[in-house]
């Protein structure tokens, strides 16, 4: 009797088991199947995406009438941003593909940089019309590749799920057709850019000074470590040295050490021994400093650093830190591109961070034209709506990563600041820059 | 921006404080400011003092926050133009006695407002009380200049998911690795694009990132958007002892931190 009864119980519970797991499994699928769809969605829309972009590049090429050429330009350079999106949410990151991803900023750099120019004052040139061709003939080639893996994808039922595992585990031999289709597709970019060397069209085509003017010649590891050494207060054998390798733009000496739960930080520039970066990270106490006396102090270590003619203009206080902007400045010029960050803990007044990377990155002693407009003309091309309260000369990066003279306007329309930069040489509106963003927010653990 | 140019009428403005009276002028101190120079990028009670002091005499119509903007720098120099000082946008101590001498501060009143009603404004009784639209999240401190509170938060968690246990500067470069991601051409251009990319990182893909990031992780990530980048210009990293990928080895190396391997 109490054995069938025990038999009956198992025999219910195994059932339920058995349903129970079921019901699992189809729940697991459900979510792998809309992890799938996702993926298949943004591959199927990037493939579109260059199909469409292939065709109205082509398009272009027989366009004659700026009128229509500038739209043109602009909905290619749409198409290459959200062909760029859906890149970016496929499994790839595993997997080199990064060089179609920048064929494809390329694209849109181009376009832009043509969009927006007044095409009936300067039209296409020959170098432009050629580029334009090479990418008409490059986005063909890719379209094909990528419509081959679609086709193999969709003939195939092939899986997303399947690369994402096969990319995981990194089995070299994994026979996988969508992988080595864009391998393919990513081969074929890679001979692009080996091609275009010379062109306008390179891979990272922000701008590049490239440390150029950093002064002094090589400095050894010693000299390094005795610098750092006095600039931590520490001794130097609680150092600890390490070598920038191959990929730095800049070839460093990192020096760290750890004392307590006070942690210091420092990079020198192996060229000149210049300080590139430090971070001295501690407990901070009770604030006994205002931000004002920071700043203060900042200045006086810039100077003892080696930085001359150094002017604030940003800082901020979080969690007891004063931050501080510093930019420099060449016969009353405000020079932005080479600015100097520092970090002061407004307990004892210590400094607990410097970074002058864009420093010494583009620092050199500049050629300053006059301007040819005056403060009067400039004046004139800033938004009537807005009140000027201060303005000044300064040295700017533009849109296009070139620095150029202009007048900067600090200006107020309907209790919003604004910064505007206006060309000091054709009158042109470089930039303007909203600053009161974070003017909605209020600090709510004031003691 | 109207910061009046007014005249200051303290007395009339002050038989219109709402509810002041109640809570008796004799109550307060005169002077609460501490003797340091306040300027721009400042928070605490002396910005609320300055903030409250420069709405009373009808310069400041922003809110009484704590947070020295632009807002108040405008005030500031509205009020020492006015005044016939230098106009430098800083609050020494000639201007704070100035601003004691022309107008009135009752502390607790302005605090207990500040927190109790979101939208209070018009502190000294501007009549033109306008009602006002959004009331702002409280927040615990400035902001760097195009990153909310939210991004950094959502930074510090791919920080503290990827990196914890790692020392201070090498969290740093965790975070500007990303920040580089977003400036660059070739990753997906928005904090959360770069973080959400499908298998870009590894806490992303086992769930670690909505741990509860530390204080550390939340500093690392405010310094690398003040741009401290300690993995030298960095796109991608990786932990030697566990990366999978062949590709990964083939980059060009800038430099070594804690565990991880920074590359270009």
């Amino acid at each position: 009797m109490i054995r069938s009864v025990l038999i009956g119980v198992l025999a219910v519970a195994l059932a339920g088991t058995a349903f129970w797991g079921y019901k699992e499994h189809q729940e697991k699928n459900a979510v792998l199947l809309q992890a799938e769809n996702t993926y298949q969605r943004s591959f199927h829309e990037l493939s579109y995406r260059m199909d469409k972009l292939h065709d109205k590049i082509g398009t272009a090429l027989a366009m004659n009438d700026d009128s229509s050429l500038s739209p043109q330009m602009t909905d290619i350079w749409r198409l290459s941003s959200e062909a760029l999106s859906n890149v970016g949410q496929l499994p790839l990151s595993l997997m080199p593909f990064n060089k179609t991803e920048g064929f494809l900023a390329n694209v849109g750099n181009f376009t832009y940089k043509t969009a927006v120019r007044d095409l009936n004052k300067e039209p296409l040139n020959d170098g432009e019309t050629k580029t334009l061709q090479k990418l008409y003939k490059q986005s063909g080639e890719i379209t094909n590749e990528l419509r081959d893996v679609q086709h193999a994808i969709l003939d195939h039922n092939l899986r997303w799920m399947d690369v994402q595992l096969a990319l995981a585990t990194q089995d070299e031999q994994a026979d996988n057709a969508i992988i080595d289709g864009l391998k393919t597709v990513e081969k074929k970019v890679n001979s692009y850019a080996n091609e275009d060397n010379g062109s306008p069209l390179m891979e990272n085509t922000k701008k590049d000074h490239s440390f150029k003017n950093l002064s002094g010649g090589n400095v050894s590891q010693k000299k390094a470590l005795q610098s750092g050494s006095k600039l931590f207060d520490i001794a130097p054998d609680a150092i600890t040295v390490t070598k920038s390798g191959k990929g730095a733009t800049l070839p460093i000496y990192s020096l760290s050490y750890q004392k307590g739960d006070k942690r210091g930080f420092l990079e020198i520039s192996k060229k000149g021994g210049h300080p590139v970066s430090l971070i001295v990270s501690r407990p901070i106490s009770e604030k006994k400093l205002s931000l004002h006396d920071g700043g203060n102090k900042a200045l006086a270590f810039l100077k003892n650093t080696g930085f001359d003619n150094m002017q604030l203009f940003q800082s901020q206080e979080y969690d007891h830190t004063g931050v501080y902007s510093f930019l420099y400045e060449q016969d009353g010029v405000k020079i932005y591109p080479d600015t100097v960050n520092v970090k002061v803990a407004l307990d004892n007044g210590d400094i607990t961070g410097l970074t002058a990377q864009e420093y010494y990155m583009n620092h050199t002693q500049r050629d300053l034209p006059e301007p040819k407009l005056s403060k009067e003309e400039a004046k004139e091309k800033v938004n009537r709506g807005v009140d000027i309260q201060e303005q000044s000369l300064a040295v700017i990066d533009n849109d296009l990563g070139e620095e150029v003279l202009t007048y900067e306007f600090l200006g107020t329309m309907n209790n919003v600041t604004y910064r505007i930069y206006i060309n000091a040489m054709d009158g042109r509106e470089e930039k303007v820059e909203n600053l009161s963003a974070n003017e909605e927010n209020y600090a709510a653990n004031l003691s | 921006m109207s910061l009046g140019k007014r005249c200051v009428l303290p007395i009339i403005i002050s038989c219109l404080l709402l509810g002041l009276q109640a809570v008796g002028l004799s109550a307060h101190k005169t002077y609460a400011f501490s003797d340091r120079v306040i300027q721009q990028g400042a928070i605490g009670d002396d910005v609320i003092e300055l903030q409250a002091r420069l709405q009373y005499l009808g310069f400041y119509r922003g809110k009484i926050d704590g947070v020295f903007g632009w807002g108040t720098y405008w005030a500031l120099r509205n009020f020492q133009n006015e005044f016939g000082m230098k106009v430098d946008g800083l609050a020494g101590s000639n201007v704070k006695q100035k601003l004691v001498k022309a107008s009135k501060y009752d502390k607790n009143y302005v605090k207990s407002q500040m927190y109790k009603q979101k939208n209070f404004r018009y502190y000294g009784g501007d009549g033109n009380t306008q009602p006002k639209s959004k009331p702002a999240a409280p927040t615990v401190s400035n902001v760097p200049p195009g990153y909310s509170q939210n991004d950094i938060k959502l930074i510090a968690n791919a920080v503290h998911g990827e990196s914890r246990g790692e020392p201070y500067e090498g969290q740093v470069a965790v975070a500007a690795v990303i920040l580089n991601r977003v400036e660059s051409p070739v990753f997906p251009n928005t904090v959360s694009g770069v973080i959400f990319q499908p298998g870009a990182f590894t806490a992303v893909s086992d769930g670690q990132i909505w741990l509860t990031p530390n204080e550390t992780s939340k500093k690392a990530v405010l310094d690398a958007i003040n741009g401290w980048d300690p993995s030298g210009n960095a796109l991608y990293y990786f932990n030697p002892e566990t990366a999978t990928s062949s590709w990964i080895w083939s980059r060009p190396q800038i430099k070594r931190i804690g565990k991880h391997i920074f590359c270009s």
